[in-house]
């Protein structure tokens, strides 16, 4: 099993990403240029965090649009697991692959700190192995994090149980006081209908080593690639 | 080439008569307009150091871990064993962001980065220091103090989540010498094995010269030279002397430069930082005593049109220039459209010793690269001794309530949580920060080499106001201490020394004693200076700044259980205090802030007392008996008392009990006496405490206990309280309310 870590220009999570998936789990991974067609070596893709093309006219607006894409895109049609996180995940937004957009933090301002989030489901390749309710902390590091999508959108991602984390508090509760960018319903991660392409913005590839404050990260990563390659295979 | 060169020319360019007489003995002739423009840029303060060489080579800068020396390259290179090293420095933006604080910080950033992977070195992490003048408050200047303040931590923020290098650490302090004058001083580090390091030297003649990076534009047109006069009313007008980041490029200019240099056909890097290209090219020419020629027609410029003088002059950011193994040029072509850059060829080495820069063939600059890049003008300035400051006669300064005063330190913004500002820096990518912003020092697990290195940067300018010899020792003995409370062993010291015009008697005065002052603690610290940085002319209309040699110091943490934070961890833990409890109260931040007065003489830092502290406690962590390790500085024993209960990750009280005390409550919880650390220990180790501070002759306080949700202190019979959730609220949000 190989795991693909795309580098756009201006990635700057892909090495933590590819450490966290080699040091963190002994998975086998490798970087994916963005100028590459072709995943089919791969049986996993995660889209890091970062400043893709420098995020200067909207976040991922124009990694969307890079040759690797095309066949990101054309994966998750075939039921390979990915993952995207913080600029990764607003990239799956742009490109369609979930619902919904990242917009600016409700402060304005970057916001780097941790945080508390939940799991909403365990029907998700990254909570497969985890229960709902189970509370994780994980840094977030980002300027535009707050999920947004129309009513209609909302429902259907609570309806489809495709909201895979909350952020909460430290009770637990998804608050405005858990919430560290003002997401609508304290989202902080989803999956798409088809359950194997996830968006989060706390960053599980920094938060695989006890020293490094949690260890919660590994718990996703592990079940991200490990069971959902078991799901659908 | 024309002689036309008036003196009004010349002394717009910055340049004295006299210096204009040595310009003409080296080149033999009179310079023209491009050639001057090059001398005024090379021959200012800010690339020749020529008001403060005689003062730096005072420092300590040889040591048995130092691979590159101070002055050498870029940046100084340190062993910290198994075949890695580190390199560091710290380097000033403070002009630029006074006139526009975002750009000015950003590109600070940029540029001490780009100082870094000149080296061959990974960024890893980075710092910083910064001053301003006070945010609190609704007059006009306090506005703009806010505004300065906002748009230099966006700035840092910016460029620094960007690139994904993290910022972990640093400090920040508010004075009123300040106003308008911010300090922006940005510290990075990167991480290399010995074998990779990379040399400013144009090595090779016949060598192709590299350009690389972005294309060269008008902006930050003689920047050097703007940051070496005072800023004034005037200053808004140098605004097209600022430049602007893009660190979208810098980040691809990064990882371009390191693959480029992985490959092993770099034979000189050096970027372009200020004087851009005429930098670059006289200083790589010099360090490799061979000459270099370029053609400015093979530039990539952002716009037609573009005067040599205006193409060499540009600073332009994010631009390399690298001097490339002959037969290797394929590899520059390759790894810089991977990253989608432009480079071009645009010279190459030559043997005769000369910076030649030709435009479309014609020769524009024809100058000696040695003479130009290191035989500046030195000077020695006068300096006159101002008359000492005033003894504190603080038996008539009224005690201020103990309780009040404890609550107003720790909502001063000097004192205050960081947060605000901290949280709106990536400080995590990377996946390395052990001990986040907020503790006496930073500690960061470089996992490429397996290391835990402890970072701070540290300087009390009241003291160095007061007294700029102690107060610069004082700032070297504050960055070991928060060193050593974090469990590790300092190995060397980056500078930044913020003053005022040199050509102020006092001025330079300051400077000389400072420069005295941390030359003699580094190398009675055992940490020599592998670099650093001079921002002279750090002028408002209102005065100077107040004297600020900023330390920058680095540490090596052996086993990763000897990591130590500030905050008290468990229930039932003994508090303890080493150093004595202090009496001396001149220029402490109680007098400062609750009193308004910046008076007195700042305490005395005693050397044997300073490392045999040291020692202790960083024999007791080793030997596992201590939870947590804050030092005393701003504020007090109070103050540290306080952080040591909200800074952690739980809050949680302590009962303090200190037997009668003969003199006045605020002295002794508010004294700065150096030389001071808090820490607490498992109850069962009191023993062994007890007889390691003999051994080493230091005084050893047994306090009191963890617990409970109050800080409580007992003096005699009196007790003074404070709810920890109070504390913690003056603390935490006071910057934020601050400037909302």
């Amino acid at each position: 099993m190989k795991i693909g870590v795309v580098q756009f220009p201006g990635s700057n999570c892909d090495q933590d990403c590819l450490r966290a998936l080699t040091d963190g789990l002994e998975f086998e991974a490798d970087y994916l240029w963005h100028k590459e067609t072709s995943v089919v070596a791969y049986d996993g893709i995660i889209l890091p965090g970062g400043f893709s093309y420098g995020d200067y006219l909207r976040c991922g607006a124009i990694a969307r649009f890079s040759p690797i894409m095309r066949a990101v895109v054309a994966a998750a049609r075939d039921g390979m697991p990915i993952l995207g996180i913080c600029n990764g995940f607003q990239i799956l937004c742009e490109v369609g692959l979930l619902p919904g957009a990242l917009i600016r933090n409700q402060s304005l301002l970057f916001v780097c700190q941790p945080v508390w989030i939940r799991v909403e489901t365990s029907e998700a390749p990254c909570t497969r192995m985890l229960k709902r309710g189970h509370k994780l902390r994980l840094p977030v590091a980002h300027g535009e994090g707050a999920y947004i999508a129309d009513e209609k959108t909302l429902s259907g991602l609570e309806t489809n149980d495709q909201v895979v984390f909350r952020y909460v508090d430290s009770n637990g509760d998804p608050t405005p006081a858990g919430n560290p960018n003002g997401s609508l319903c304290n989202i902080a991660g989803i999956c798409n209908r088809q359950r194997n392409v996830v968006g989060m913005m706390p960053h599980p590839d920094r938060a695989w080593e006890a020293r490094l404050g949690s260890e919660d990260g590994l718990l996703l990563l592990r079940s991200m690639f490990r069971s959902a390659l078991v799901a659908t295979a | 080439m024309t002689g036309a060169i008036s003196p009004d020319l010349i002394h717009s360019h910055g340049l004295t008569d006299e210096e204009y007489l040595r310009i003409k003995s080296i080149l033999g002739r009179d310079p023209n307009i491009t050639e001057l423009g090059v001398f005024s840029v090379m021959w200012s303060e800010h690339c020749s150091y020529k008001n403060t060489k005689i003062e730096l080579r005072k420092f300590p800068t040889t040591g048995p871990s130092i691979l590159v020396r101070a002055g050498e390259e870029n940046a100084g290179v340190i062993d910290i064993g198994d075949g890695w090293a580190i390199a560091f420095k710290m380097e000033s933006h403070n002009h630029p962001s006074a006139v526009e604080p975002f750009q000015g910080a950003a590109t600070g950033v940029g540029g001490i980065i780009r100082d870094i992977f000149t080296m061959g070195a990974r960024p890893v992490f980075l710092l910083n220091s910064l001053r301003f003048g006070p945010i609190k408050g609704n007059s006009a200047v306090a506005r703009q103090n806010r505004r300065l303040f906002r748009g230099v931590v966006a700035g840092i923020a910016h460029y620094g989540n960007c690139i994904g290098v993290p910022t972990i650490g640093g400090e920040v302090a508010f004075d009123e010498s300040y106003n308008g004058n911010p300090l922006v001083n940005v510290f990075c580090l990167g991480v290399l094995r010995h074998d990779q390091i990379a040399r400013g030297a144009a090595a090779g003649v016949g060598n192709p010269v590299f350009y690389v990076g972005s294309e060269t534009g008008r902006d930050g047109l003689a920047g050097a030279s703007f940051a070496s006069r005072d800023l004034s009313d005037e200053s808004k007008k140098d605004r097209p002397a600022v430049q602007v980041g893009d660190p979208f490029k810098g980040k691809l200019l990064l990882e371009a430069c390191l693959e480029l240099l992985a490959s092993g056909a770099v034979a000189g890097i050096q970027d372009m930082g200020a004087a851009g290209l005429t930098c670059s090219t006289c200083e790589t020419a010099s360090r490799g005593g061979t000459g270099v020629e370029i053609d400015l027609a093979h530039i990539p410029k952002r716009e037609p049109g573009m005067t040599p003088y205006e193409v060499l002059l540009s600073e332009s950011q994010e631009r390399m220039l690298i001097i490339v193994r002959r037969g290797e040029e394929n590899r520059v072509k390759e790894i810089f459209e991977k990253w989608d850059l432009p480079y071009a060829e645009a010279g190459r080495v030559t043997a005769d010793g000369m910076m030649r820069v030709l435009d479309h063939g014609k020769i524009e600059v024809e100058i000696p690269a040695k003479e130009l890049a290191e035989e500046a003008p030195i000077y020695q300035r006068e300096a006159v001794t101002p008359p000492p400051a005033d003894w504190l006669r603080f038996d008539q300064i009224a005690e201020a309530g103990a309780r009040e005063s404890l609550l107003r330190l720790l909502s001063d913004p000097t004192v205050a949580s960081k947060n605000w500002i901290y949280r709106q820096y990536d400080h995590t990518v990377r996946a390395g920060t052990v001990v986040p912003p907020g503790s006496d020092a930073a500690v960061f697990f470089v996992r490429e080499a397996g290391k835990f290195l402890a970072a701070t940067c540290d300087c009390n300018s009241a003291y160095c106001k007061l007294d700029p010899r102690e107060g610069a020792k004082i700032a070297v003995a504050e960055a070991a201490r928060n060193l050593i409370c974090s469990g590790a062993i300092p190995l060397a010291v980056t500078d930044n020394l913020n003053f005022g015009n040199p050509y102020r008697p006092e001025n330079f005065w300051q400077l000389r004693e400072s420069v005295e002052g941390l030359a003699e603690a580094c190398r009675r610290f055992n940490t020599p200076v592998v670099g650093g940085n001079v921002s002279l002319y750090n002028e408002s209309p209102t005065g100077s700044v107040d004297p600020t040699p900023t330390v920058g110091m680095v540490g090596l943490i052996e086993k990763e259980r000897w990591i130590t934070r500030q905050g008290f961890q468990q229930e039932d833990d003994l508090i303890w205090l080493v150093g004595g409890l202090g009496d001396e109260m001149g220029g402490s931040l109680y007098l400062r802030s609750i009193h308004g007065l910046k008076i007195g003489i700042p305490p005395r830092l005693h050397y044997d007392k300073a490392l045999a502290v040291h020692q202790f406690l960083i024999e007791a962590i080793r030997s596992g008996w201590v939870q947590s390790a804050h030092d005393c500085s701003d504020g007090g024993l109070a103050v540290a008392l306080a952080e040591s209960c909200i800074s952690g990750e739980v809050k949680i009280g302590a009962r303090i009990s200190i037997g009668a005390h003969g003199g006045r409550t605020d002295e002794l919880l508010f004294n700065e006496s150096q030389s001071r650390i808090l820490f607490s220990s498992r109850p069962d180790s009191k023993a062994e405490l007890r007889l390691l501070a003999d051994r080493h002759k230091i005084d050893l306080i047994e306090l009191g206990q963890v617990g409970g949700h109050k800080l409580e202190v007992t003096v005699g019979e009196r007790v003074i309280g404070w709810d920890v959730d109070q504390l913690f609220d003056s603390w935490y949000f006071s910057i934020e309310r601050s400037i909302a």
